[in-house]
């Protein structure tokens, strides 16, 4: 049982329980790296960022890659996260601090973040999107795009499911 | 002594002989250079090209072009080194270290002057520079007529971040003003550039686009699109590809020392277009 199964039947049999899992002013995204029948199987690169309505990026909360390869080879794949490399990565010096993670395996990993530092204590109030991309080596790519607002006292929960390189991606902003 | 004059002398013969195909068939066929990828990340990557003059987008099956006409220039404009380098018959390879960040330009641009004239029933062909043209008796042969053909064939590949310095016109001959990067095009957007001649924007000019591996289609399916009162045209990528774009345009006549001289100027961009 993963820990997302859990929580679910939790907040069904306790909410009180449930609600502790998610601490107090919490950003919690969770991306979940499908199992994939392939013959050759490379964890994806995964970026995740938010970004406004008009597609401008605010914020980068994650990046996976090989970042312990010899001579930084693992930047080479880093272009086909296409959006993420046009939007953010080609004007970033990497890695980036507290961001970048190697590769994940399949399964849900959650990516928390601080609302107390930067840059979600900078959010101005208004419609953004968390968008998380996937890209395999010798496989495929895949972009979603999870609407939200952030607004002081305003709590969010939103899923969506991928289709190939990605599963299920939440968001959920408690105590905001 | 000999054995190196006669090489000599076969060198610049094979040379000619290549010009001519190729300025023959620069005429009739598709020009293109083409980058293995346009987009880079990471430290030090390497772009293998391939530049050939053929029918079919993006397969060699005519001509190549002569490396000695490529130029590489890296995002501050030095020259940078074709490595690993071969001219085939019908295709020219070669590899380049990109180790700036920045967007490099790699191209050919010429300008070429050809004569006609008439040796009583018989059409007679010569090219040369216009010097040579004035030097010589040909400017006295009987209807004579001379042209300069001016042509420039790019693509541009970026590592990190894109720059902008390299796309700066230089005012000669046709070629664009790239509103929209080069390297920076998404299908389901809009890329917006401007035509150039002279450096002055060319309004009412053909601009003709067609995606690559038109091999595998029945219909060659080209974009064609008149530039604007400013020069510009707009393009909606139908979809993620290879594509291949050119213009040319007829500047008229003018008189040279008593000789009509014609002249015409032709562009010619190979570029990616990302899905979205």
């Amino acid at each position: 049982m993963n820990s997302k199964t859990l929580q679910k039947i939790l907040a069904h049999l306790v909410p009180g329980i449930a609600s502790t899992l998610v601490s107090a002013g919490e950003f919690k995204a969770t991306i979940e790296i499908p199992r994939l029948n392939v013959a050759e199987y490379h964890r994806p690169y995964v970026a995740a960022w938010i970004e406004t309505p008009d597609r401008e990026v605010t914020a980068n909360l994650a990046l996976w890659y090989d970042l312990e390869m010899r001579d930084r080879e693992g930047e080479t794949w880093l272009k086909d996260l296409r959006q993420w490399w046009r939007k953010s990565g080609r004007s970033l010096d990497l890695p980036i601090d507290g961001l970048s993670r190697p590769t994940q395996p399949a399964g849900i990993h959650e990516v928390s973040v601080d609302m107390t530092g930067e840059p979600l204590s900078e959010l101005a109030e208004g419609d953004y999107f968390l968008v998380v991309e996937a890209a395999r080596e010798v496989g495929g790519r895949e972009l979603l795009r999870l609407p939200f607002n952030w607004s002081k006292g305003k709590a969010v929960d939103v899923t969506m499911a991928g289709e190939r390189e990605l599963g299920t991606v939440s968001l959920k902003i408690e105590n905001n | 002594m000999i054995k190196i004059m006669n090489k000599l002398i076969w060198c610049n013969l094979s040379k000619l002989l290549a010009f001519l195909v190729l300025t023959q068939s620069a005429l009739a066929h598709r020009q293109w250079i083409l980058p293995s990828t346009s987009i880079f990340s990471g430290k030090d990557q390497w772009v293998s090209v391939e530049a050939a003059i053929s029918n079919d987008l993006f397969f060699p099956n005519h001509h190549a072009i002569a490396l000695e006409q490529i130029q590489v220039l890296d995002p501050e404009g030095m020259k940078v080194d074709l490595q690993n380098s071969a001219e085939g018959k019908i295709r020219s390879t070669f590899e380049v270290l990109l180790e700036k960040e920045g967007t490099y330009k790699m191209g050919t641009e010429s300008s070429r002057f050809f004569a006609r004239w008439k040796d009583g029933e018989e059409t007679k062909r010569w090219r040369g520079t216009l010097e040579e043209f004035f030097a010589s008796e040909m400017k006295d042969k009987p209807e004579v007529q001379l042209a300069n053909y001016r042509s420039r064939v790019e693509t541009f590949v970026t590592s990190g971040a894109p720059s902008r310095e390299i796309l700066k016109p230089t005012g000669k001959g046709l070629e664009l003003d790239f509103l929209t990067h080069p390297n920076d095009l998404f299908a389901g957007e809009k890329g917006r550039f401007r035509l150039l001649l002279e450096g002055e924007p060319l309004e009412n000019g053909k601009v003709t686009i067609v995606q690559g591996n038109d091999r595998f289609r029945n219909e060659v399916g080209e974009i064609i699109i008149m530039t604007n009162s400013s020069g510009e045209f707009e393009v909606s990528w139908p979809n993620a590809g290879r594509f291949w774009l050119s213009a040319s345009a007829e500047q008229g006549a003018q008189e040279v020392n008593g000789i009509q001289l014609e002249k015409r100027a032709s562009y010619i961009l190979t570029f990616e277009v990302l899905p979205d």
